[in-house]
């Protein structure tokens, strides 16, 4: 078993960051979509519609810091300070965001309503701004000398981070639309149609553009994608990326019909599994986009020069957790699961939980 | 190095970690004790039917969504503080520490994110049970959470259970003995009990400010005899577990309690120290009140005992604060005392009949509200402060633990926390006092179907807290 520890866990930290991308993913995206939902009753109904969610969602980033912490400490001790303006503004834009969803609900003035919005909007943009730069800053490389971090503190500031800033900001805000695609209904869902196709076809374009650049940023990544074998693992994603982008745009106005169709429901929560597949082809957007950045960094965990071995912590460390997430992850995924199925459906204007 | 002058990255980082900690455990010292006073609550109302049990509940629940939400967003900063400014300690204690932490999120966090949402928002769609199954699992991980990380802090001050990698590495040899290390059973109900005499305090000096405006409140008389009974039976028993504490301490950290202590010289007979001010030039504590042989004989149960002093080891292993550890440690043993005479001062008075209309006992248990709040805070600083010049008490020194970060980043970096905080905390803070000036109402039952139960979204339980007789059109708008 000794020897697979450190790739275990490199699956099962790579697993827990997917699943922050796609659960908190959506609910940043729903505070980049403020500047389009400018009525108070909308982005009552947005910020319902994840209320009940979001301390969870979060939970995965704290997982992907402590879980490398624990076993990849090499990793976390020469990442983190690297990369240490970008996390330290994700940090103070996620304080913003999560009072805010306590706060603007209890403001008792139409002010302090707008203060706490603006907060909560700004806080989501910073935050996923500064994740997609700590991304892009990663895999341009990180120097790492004598097991300690060896570069300056402005090194994350590059072209390509700012565009890899950019492609999530614009990511996480189409989820958000999908997101709200699915859980609510009329004005706010056919607007979100709306910002959705828009946003998907920017999306496509982040995706061919970091795409396109990411073989010429390391030599190991050229080889690795233009080179036998790895051009037979690396020809299907963009057919498959196409394939979702093709679903997904008929998939839009579906949802419409869908919702003209549908028969009236009067509690709002019964559940159509067709109202989130935008939702699902996106996530298989982010998806293949993230195996395509795992199959180019394979086996580093800090490009160039720090692979998952060099990076573990003792095989007793690794042990000693892996029986516990082993337990505690499928648990924690199945109440998950079950959050998410209690708060289902529609989220209307006027109706929050009780 | 020179502090006042020339602020280094080390002593900004020091700073940065101090003030940003400082802040996060404001809220879990407070929340830990409020999981477990609404479990008790939601359990009450469900045993015995009476309403009053659910007011004081929803009362609270809506505190706890504000204070709950600042402590996750503030302590998201402390997971990864540890690696953007502490990054070579990581890389030295992430074999032993990272696992323990890497529980705390698997166990707790998740548990309390997990069920938050339901017991928040979800009363109407599972049911009072289910409901009271997710009260009870948020406060259960509160408590995990405390374990753990506790465990965490404890094996820093008493480290055990590893062995010293060539590299300066620390290896885990015996889980066991890393978790359950020397000092944790202690620090873990000390620090428990202090969390909950902290939301004891709280709630009895919101309940002393309403009792002093209108005694006849029924929610306001059992949240304040709630309190009271805490404070009688917790208050004294916190006593009996920090002099146990303070034992421990003595065995592995003869250091820290020297500085408690303000003793410089090792000695037998030592007088206890009420004022004074260590002088760390002169190597003396200028003494102001002092009663003879107390000390020895609360540090070795003996008139005679030896005690240790500060100048038993060289300068460079000595606290580097030590006014800062003798006063902290003060202050929350001061107020630790008062706390303990309102707790047997409130027995005498219900005993009397005299709880809820002695008015200067109200106005004393209101001065005591935020009493918790400070002592456990002073207790950490005594705690923390009373370990350096130590990470890894006696093996890793603050020193050799920091980042190696430029000045101006560690610099940059702290003003924008000290600014966020004071404004994001200040607001939420200042919201949770508004919440206090409310007095607990009258519930009305259940929620309406009729009509749009509020116009404002999320509040739990906002629309029972109308006034009587009043508008019936809920919403928190009026408040």
């Amino acid at each position: 078993m000794e020897p697979y520890l450190p790739l275990i866990w490199a699956f099962l930290i790579a697993t827990a960051v997917f699943l922050y991308v796609c659960m908190d993913g959506f609910d940043l995206g729903l505070g980049i979509l403020f500047p389009w939902f400018t009525h108070k009753d909308e982005r009552d109904v947005m910020v319902n519609s994840v209320a009940p969610m979001w301390d969870g969602n979060e939970t995965w980033l704290v997982l992907g810091g402590a879980g490398l912490f624990a076993v990849f400490p090499l990793a976390y001790a020469t990442i983190f300070p690297a990369l240490y303006m970008p996390l330290i503004m994700m940090l103070l834009a996620l304080i913003f965001r999560g009072v805010s969803f306590e706060m603007r609900f209890k403001a008792v003035t139409a002010g302090g309503q707008l203060w706490w919005d603006r907060a909560f909007s700004y806080g989501s943009y910073v935050a996923a701004f500064c994740q997609g730069i700590a991304l892009g800053a990663l895999v341009q490389g990180i120097r790492v000398e004598n097991r300690a971090y060896a570069g300056g503190w402005w090194d994350w500031l590059t072209p390509f981070s700012l565009l890899t800033g950019l492609a999530l900001l614009v990511g996480y805000g189409l989820l958000g639309a999908c997101w709200l695609i699915w859980r609510t209904e009329g004005g706010i869902a056919s607007k979100s149609r709306r910002v959705a196709r828009v946003l998907g076809i920017a999306m496509l374009g982040f995706i061919a553009a970091v795409s396109l650049i990411m073989p010429f940023l390391q030599p190991t990544f050229y080889m690795r994608w233009f080179s036998f074998p790895g051009i037979l693992a690396a020809s299907p994603v963009p057919l498959l990326v196409v394939f979702l982008a093709w679903r997904f745009f008929l998939a839009l106005p579906a949802t419409e019909k869908l919702e003209a169709e549908a028969p009236h429901d009067p509690t709002g929560r019964s559940f159509r599994w067709r109202d989130g597949a935008p939702f699902l082809y996106v996530l298989g957007w982010f998806f293949l986009s993230y195996t395509g950045l795992g199959i180019s960094l394979w086996p580093n965990i800090v490009p160039p020069s720090v692979s998952i071995w060099d990076a573990s912590a003792s095989p007793s460390s690794q042990m000693f957790l892996l029986v516990g997430a082993a337990v505690l992850i499928p648990v924690i995924l199945c109440y998950t699961a079950y959050t998410y199925w209690l708060f289902r459906g529609k989220v209307r204007i006027g109706e929050g939980y009780h | 190095m020179d502090w006042a002058f020339l602020p280094t990255a080390l002593n900004l980082a020091r700073f940065q970690f101090a003030f940003t900690i400082t802040f996060h455990f404001l809220f879990p010292a407070f929340t830990i004790g409020l999981a477990s006073f609404l479990m008790v609550l939601e359990g009450l109302w469900l045993a015995t039917g009476r309403t009053v049990f659910l007011d004081i509940f929803k009362y609270w629940l809506k505190v706890f969504a504000i204070a709950f939400a600042m402590g996750v967003v503030s302590g998201v900063v402390m997971s990864y503080q540890i690696g953007t400014n502490w990054s070579v300690f990581a890389d030295r204690t992430g074999n032993v520490l990272g696992p323990v932490m890497g529980y705390e999120v698997l166990t707790a966090f998740f548990l309390e994110a997990g069920f938050l949402g339901i017991m928040l928002f979800g009363l109407e769609r599972v049911g009072k049970g289910l409901h009271f199954g997710a009260t009870c699992l948020v406060a259960i991980g509160t408590l995990i959470s405390a374990f753990w990380i506790l465990s965490a802090n404890s094996w820093m001050q008493t480290p055990g259970g590893h062995s010293i990698a060539p590299d300066g590495r620390f290896m885990p040899e015996d889980w066991w003995a890393i978790i359950f290390n020397a000092s944790f059973p202690y620090r873990l109900l000390h620090t428990v009990t202090g969390a909950y005499l902290t939301t004891a305090f709280i709630v009895g000096g919101v309940g002393a400010f309403h009792l002093l405006r209108d005694n006849t409140n029924a929610r306001t008389r059992t949240m304040f005899s709630m309190a009271m009974w805490m404070a009688a039976i917790v208050a004294p028993l916190q006593i009996l577990i920090g002099d146990a504490h303070g034992l421990n301490t003595m065995q592995h950290q003869p250091q820290k309690v020297a500085a408690m202590e303000g003793h410089w010289e090792r000695q037998r007979g030592a007088p206890l120290i009420l004022l004074g001010m260590p002088d760390m030039d002169a190597e003396r504590t200028r003494v102001l009140l002092e009663i003879p042989r107390l000390s020895a004989l609360i540090l070795t149960h003996e008139w005679d005992g030896e005690t240790p002093g500060l100048t038993d080891v060289p300068r460079d292993q000595r606290p580097t604060n030590v006014p800062l550890v003798f006063w902290a440690f003060r202050v929350m043993v001061g107020l630790g005392t008062l706390m303990a005479v309102v707790g047997v001062v409130s027995l005498w008075l219900r005993w009397r009949g005299r709880l809820y209309d002695t008015r200067l006992f109200h106005r004393a248990a209101l001065a005591m509200g935020p009493a918790g709040l400070v002592a456990v805070t002073a207790g950490w600083i005594t705690t923390e402060a009373g370990r350096q010049p130590y990470t890894v008490y006696g093996l890793l020194r603050t020193a050799d633990s920091v980042s190696p970060l430029q000045a101006p980043a560690v610099g940059a970096s702290l003003l924008a926390f000290i600014l966020v905080y004071f404004v994001v905390f200040g607001a939420g803070v200042l919201f949770l006092f508004k919440l206090f000036a409310q007095p607990p109402h009258m519930a009305e039952e259940g929620p309406r179907d009729d009509e749009p139960i509020r116009t404002a979204g999320i509040t739990p339980g906002a629309h029972m807290h109308h006034q009587e007789g009043a508008d019936t059109r809920p919403g928190i708008r009026r408040h």
